[in-house]
């Protein structure tokens, strides 16, 4: 397994390459670098996977925990010390598989959708930074180096979120998304730091003494550490910088926040997995009620945005409120009894990766073509954009859960392992999965159907002309490779290669689970259908009409943003820096200048006393001479 | 002669060759030749003190020379290094190479500006290289004396107000310094000034607790430890470039070196009982510091308030006495010197072409000197602690050392000092979105050129330095942790 330095290595090279002497390079021999050395981390991911998974398991039944490098890079203490390293294990062989291949996707599809751009070098230059970041992320040996690169792909998410760095709107996104997670990273690091000293060590496996030890301060910095995950993904009340982050270029959201950053916390839960488990289960139910809150939050959101980006975005957190539910609910790590949502997690970060990177892709393709986000600007493109279509509709559908489709079976495995928790877990989780379909299909016949395209909504003089047409194959190609992908996905045996314990779990589906939920997602989709299939929507509006004061506050995510605009702007720059500011300068500083002054203007009091006249200086001597003899003498 | 001398002798020699200058020419010719000298003489000593230490070199300084200078006091020139002092050299000769391409073009009096410049880093080099207590107070007079002209002179804005506000806190500062070094001679019996000779006596317990805050108050004036602080925005602010450079990026380290050297190893029973009120106001510098640097306008008053900040990280870990958080102060120290003096450099590029520090005035530069303003995203994302450049593994130190000292106190305090990883991300981003990115403010702007190659080199160098310390930290960490033994050792016992 020597060869996974390379998968590293490959994209960091390339960022160097790039980021040094892009701006020399032709556009196209930039873009050529950098997606030249994905194919060659892709190759190198799925030979890893294939020799990883075909190397056998071991005498106990569970795969081997590989590492083929783990170097001491930063010593702090004899047994803290921050390892580079790689891990091979079920998860993080999944991840390598997942991230390479949304990461070529995307590095293909950009080729169609960035042309002509300005700084094309640089985006491929950030395209490679993030994408070794991200393996690095999930081949991490210890949780420092996790942090590492946890850091690494904010850094990378800020820059690529702010690309086009002359839009004011762009600049401020990428500084919130910064920012935000950044807040969130703070309990990370210091849930790492209360790890580090109570477990002794950085390692995913301190020993078992020390956890005994630990005490209440494992369950603690377990928390914090979740404070984290839910920082990056998007988790309710941190959600808010997912949103604004859709002033990116399309493509960055495909990859950064639908498929690969986002999901980092429910992979960081994941890694913590065995220690959740067995000595936090209190925390793991906060997991689960945190994803719940999202998961209904977001898809109520979802279902009356009117950017398609924004739709999306919200359905992503949505989803990845799923995947933190089925890894709260579990109880044990054995995936026959209360263990199942692990196996179900993973698998459903694993085929939303896909399709939600295909549905953004798809959307890519439609504001290329629209030139622009809004739902009001599009109706009617499937007869222009065939191949968006099909794909896109196949997205819809694997996301609403039908079969055969690869989002049923995991998320029929996440609502079978919340019905295994408890019936309301069950019902709440089925209740926004019918959303979910409801609010995709709502978007799926906004941009599709919607009766006739009707031009472009500000009155374009040229709209005849500008009929949209369909994306080059550079980006239909990715389409259609994703979308074969969701169609097989559900068939993978994943359970064979990732779960709870290690052991081959072989998923059957619960019939009474699958038909519920596929009877609700079809109810979804034709409610969907009958109120917005056609130009006009009297049902819809209507709605909205009805409870206008409902439909507005959820149009404004329910104010959350000004929520926390007030905290930042309001409190802390006005309430807490200007006024530190200002007693800086005018307490502090005067503090000092008052001093100075008084030594001058004592000075100038006392210069009087060296007159030169002999006279003055007999009186100072004979008045010093008495005062003295009287002080002497009292 | 003892090789450490040449630290000192070079600068002489530099300082002669410019008073014989006679064109700007040749003053440019003897700087390079003297800042590479010692960049190249640093960078040797650094590798032979690896080599030296590797094969079993174990006294606690090596290269060690002393000649008596005035024998009734027992005053010698003393000189000798550990890996700590090794890493202070190799950082002065790198600003100083640095801030003399910074300066390639300065006017007028260029001469004059580099007598001054080279007189600073003589006093900078032979602080860090001396053991002796008194050579070392000496060496940091000299050190801050030019400070007054280099800004008073070649400043801009309130200069004069800002060269003698600087001048006068520092000189209060090294009043204490000089009634605590007297008291150390005293206290350790009067026979010996050795910074080393008296770490084997016993300084009584009294004299300790009198003498302690002296010198940390001393020392840590120039570390920028709060409220004595207000030197450094001011001072920064009106300082020419290389100037703040050097100032920031290694004259505030003697602050931090001296308080660690001397005050701590030479008075641990003071350190001990006057710890946890210094702890507090460097908790309170950090994070100060950081709210600060959030609602500033100028960009020289950001970065001065973002180095009281990082600055006052460097005494917190100190104070938090435990090897990972000593080691981690020094390499805050490094880090910190590189960053800043980048983050000056650039700024005085900047303000060079758009004569204007305020960021309400400047927009979109990252189109018009997009060298410049790439080095400032840099620069701006090693000061936050992005991995891979050197803020975080600086940072990281600090706050797994600390956190490893499990007195509640300090658990407190080490929490309160992380929160600053949060705000530094607000107004570092807060700058490079207002100056680098949108659209350009004012269209004057876009006839400015971009960087020329000697700046290029300053700011190529210092990248690399940043990035070299932030992707390789391990040789640096072992080489100040095998230094910080001695000292810590002292503390704890």
């Amino acid at each position: 397994m020597e060869h996974t330095l390379f998968i590293l290595l490959l994209p960091f090279l390339s960022f160097l390459l790039l980021g040094l002497a892009g701006m020399r390079m032709k556009p196209t021999t930039a873009g050529a670098v950098g997606t030249a050395s994905l194919a060659g981390v892709t190759v190198l991911s799925y030979l890893t996977a294939f020799r990883y998974f075909a190397g056998g398991r071991m005498a106990d039944g569970t795969f081997p925990t590989l590492m083929p490098y783990n170097l001491e890079w930063l010593p702090f203490t004899s047994n803290l010390h921050i390892d580079m390293g790689v891990l091979l294990d079920p998860i993080s062989v999944m991840m390598l598989v997942v991230i390479s291949t949304v990461s070529l996707m995307v590095h293909i599809y950009s080729f169609g959708y960035m042309k002509g751009e300005r700084g094309f070098q640089r985006y491929y230059a950030f395209l490679s930074l993030f994408t070794m970041s991200m393996l690095g992320l999930v081949v991490a040996t210890n949780i420092f180096q996790m942090y590492v690169f946890w850091e690494l792909v904010g850094v990378s998410s800020y820059l690529l979120i702010g690309f086009y760095y002359t839009k004011p709107e762009a600049i401020a996104a990428s500084k919130k998304a910064f920012i935000v997670t950044r807040f969130a990273d703070l309990g990370f690091l210091i849930g790492i730091l209360i790890y580090g000293y109570y477990a002794g060590t950085f390692s995913f496996t301190p020993s078992s003494a020390a956890l005994a030890a630990a005490g209440v301060m494992l369950p603690l910095a377990l928390g914090l550490m979740f404070v984290g995950g839910a920082g990056k993904s998007a988790m309710f009340p941190l959600h808010i910088w997912l949103p604004d982050a859709m002033e990116g270029p399309t493509p960055v959201s495909a990859l950064i926040h639908a498929a690969t950053m986002v999901v980092v916390g429910v992979y960081l839960v994941a890694r913590m997995f065995p220690l959740f488990v067995g000595y936090a289960p209190q925390t793991l139910h906060i997991v689960a009620w945190v994803g719940v809150i999202t998961a209904f939050y977001a898809a109520s959101v979802a279902c009356v945005q009117s950017d398609i980006k924004r739709v999306l975005a919200f359905s992503t957190i949505s989803q990845i409120g799923f995947m933190m539910v089925a890894l709260g609910v579990c109880t044990s790590s054995d995936p026959h009894t209360g263990g199942l949502g692990y196996m179900a997690s993973m698998f459903h970060l694993f085929t939303h990766a896909m399709f939600k990177a295909l549905l953004f892709l798809g959307a890519g393709c439609i504001i290329h073509a629209v030139h622009s986000n809004e739902m009001s600007a599009m109706g009617g493109l499937r007869k222009y954009m065939p191949v968006t279509h099909w794909t896109f509709l196949i997205a819809c559908l694997a996301i609403s859960g039908i079969p055969p489709f690869s989002g049923f079976f995991s998320k029929d495995e996440i609502l079978t392992a919340c019905f295994r928790f408890s019936p309301v877990m069950g019902w709440v989780m089925t209740g926004i999965a019918a959303m979910t379909a409801f609010y995709m299909f709502r978007l799926y016949y906004n941009i599709f159907w919607n009766g006739e395209w009707k031009g472009l909504s500000h009155g374009d003089a040229h709209a005849e002309s500008h009929l949209p047409h369909e994306a080059p194959l550079a980006m239909t190609l990715p389409l259609m490779l994703l979308a074969a992908v969701t169609c097989v996905a559900g068939f993978l045996p994943f359970g064979e290669f990732v779960s709870s314990d290690g052991q081959a779990y072989h998923i059957h589906l619960d019939t009474q689970v699958a038909v519920t939920s596929i009877v609700i997602a079809v109810l979804s989709i034709a409610l969907a259908t009958w109120m917005f299939a056609a130009r006009r929507q009297p049902v819809a509006d209507k709605l909205a009409h009805t409870f206008s004061g409902l439909h507005r506050a959820v149009y404004h995510r329910f104010y959350m943003d000004e929520a926390w605009l007030f905290v930042t702007k309001k409190i802390i720059f006005r309430c807490v820096s200007t006024p530190i500011a200002w007693w800086d300068r005018h307490v502090i500083d005067q503090f000092f200048n008052f001093t100075a002054w008084s030594a001058h203007a004592g000075a100038d009091e006392i210069q009087d006393m060296q007159s030169g006249h002999v006279q003055q200086y007999a009186i100072w001597f004979l008045a010093g001479t008495l005062v003295l003899t009287l002080v002497l003498l009292w | 002669m003892n090789v450490l001398s040449l630290f000192v002798l070079i600068p002489l020699l530099m300082l002669a060759a410019l008073w014989a200058a006679r064109s700007v020419g040749q003053v440019r010719g003897v700087m390079v030749t003297g800042a590479s000298l010692l960049l190249i003489l640093s960078v040797w000593l650094a590798t032979d003190y690896i080599g030296l230490r590797h094969s079993g070199a174990a006294d606690e300084m090596i290269y060690t020379a002393s000649v008596s200078w005035y024998a009734p006091l027992h005053i010698c020139y003393s000189v000798g290094v550990d890996g700590i002092s090794v890493v202070m050299l190799l950082l002065s000769s790198i600003i100083v190479f640095t801030g003399t391409f910074a300066s390639w073009r300065l006017k007028p009096l260029t001469k004059e500006y580099f007598l001054w410049f080279t007189l600073l880093s003589l006093g900078v080099f032979g602080f860090f290289i001396s053991t002796d207590l008194f050579t070392m107070f000496m060496f940091y007079e000299v050190a801050l004396i030019p400070m007054y002209l280099l800004i008073g002179v070649w400043g801009s804005g309130r200069k004069e107000y800002a060269a003698m506000k600087l001048t006068l806190m520092l000189m209060g500062g090294s009043a204490f310094l000089l009634i605590g070094i007297l008291g150390i001679f005293y206290g350790a019996g009067g026979t010996t000034m050795n910074l080393l000779e008296i770490a084997r006596l016993h300084i009584p317990y009294e004299m300790q607790r009198l003498f302690f805050p002296l010198i940390f108050l001393g020392f840590g004036v120039l570390g920028a430890l709060f409220p004595f602080h207000t030197w450094s925005p001011d001072g920064h602010a009106s300082a020419p470039t290389a100037v703040s450079m050097l100032h920031a990026g290694v004259l505030m380290k003697l602050g931090g070196y001296g308080c660690f050297r001397v005050a701590m190893y030479l008075m641990p029973e003071g350190a001990a009982l006057w710890g946890d009120v210094f702890l507090v106001l460097t908790t309170i510098s950090v994070i100060y510091g950081a709210f600060s640097a959030v609602v500033q306008t100028d960009l020289k008053y950001i970065n001065a308030y973002s180095s009281v900040s990082h600055c006052g990280l460097v005494l917190f870990a100190l104070l938090m006495m435990t090897r990972t958080s000593c080691t981690g102060a020094i390499l805050q120290m490094l880090s910190h010197g590189l960053m800043t003096a980048l983050f000056f450099a650039l700024i005085g590029m900047i303000y060079g072409r758009t004569h204007t520090r305020d960021v309400r005035l400047m927009g979109g530069l990252m189109k018009i000197m997009p060298f410049l303003a790439v080095g400032y995203v840099i620069a701006g994302l090693a000061n936050l602690g992005l991995p891979g450049l050197s803020g975080f593994v600086a940072e990281m130190t600090v706050f797994v050392g600390s956190f490893q000292n499990d007195d509640t106190f300090h658990r407190v305090c080490t929490l309160v000092a992380t929160t600053s990883i949060v705000v530094t991300a607000v107004y570092i981003l807060r700058v490079v979105g207002k100056i680098l990115y949108g659209s350009v403010q004012n269209p004057e702007h876009l006839k400015l050129t971009d960087a020329t190659w000697d700046e290029r080199v300053a700011v190529i160098c210092l990248i690399a330095c940043v990035a070299g310390l932030g992707l390789a930290p391990f040789w640096a960490s072992d080489l100040i942790s095998q230094s910080v033994e001695p000292i810590i050792s002292q503390l704890i016992k």
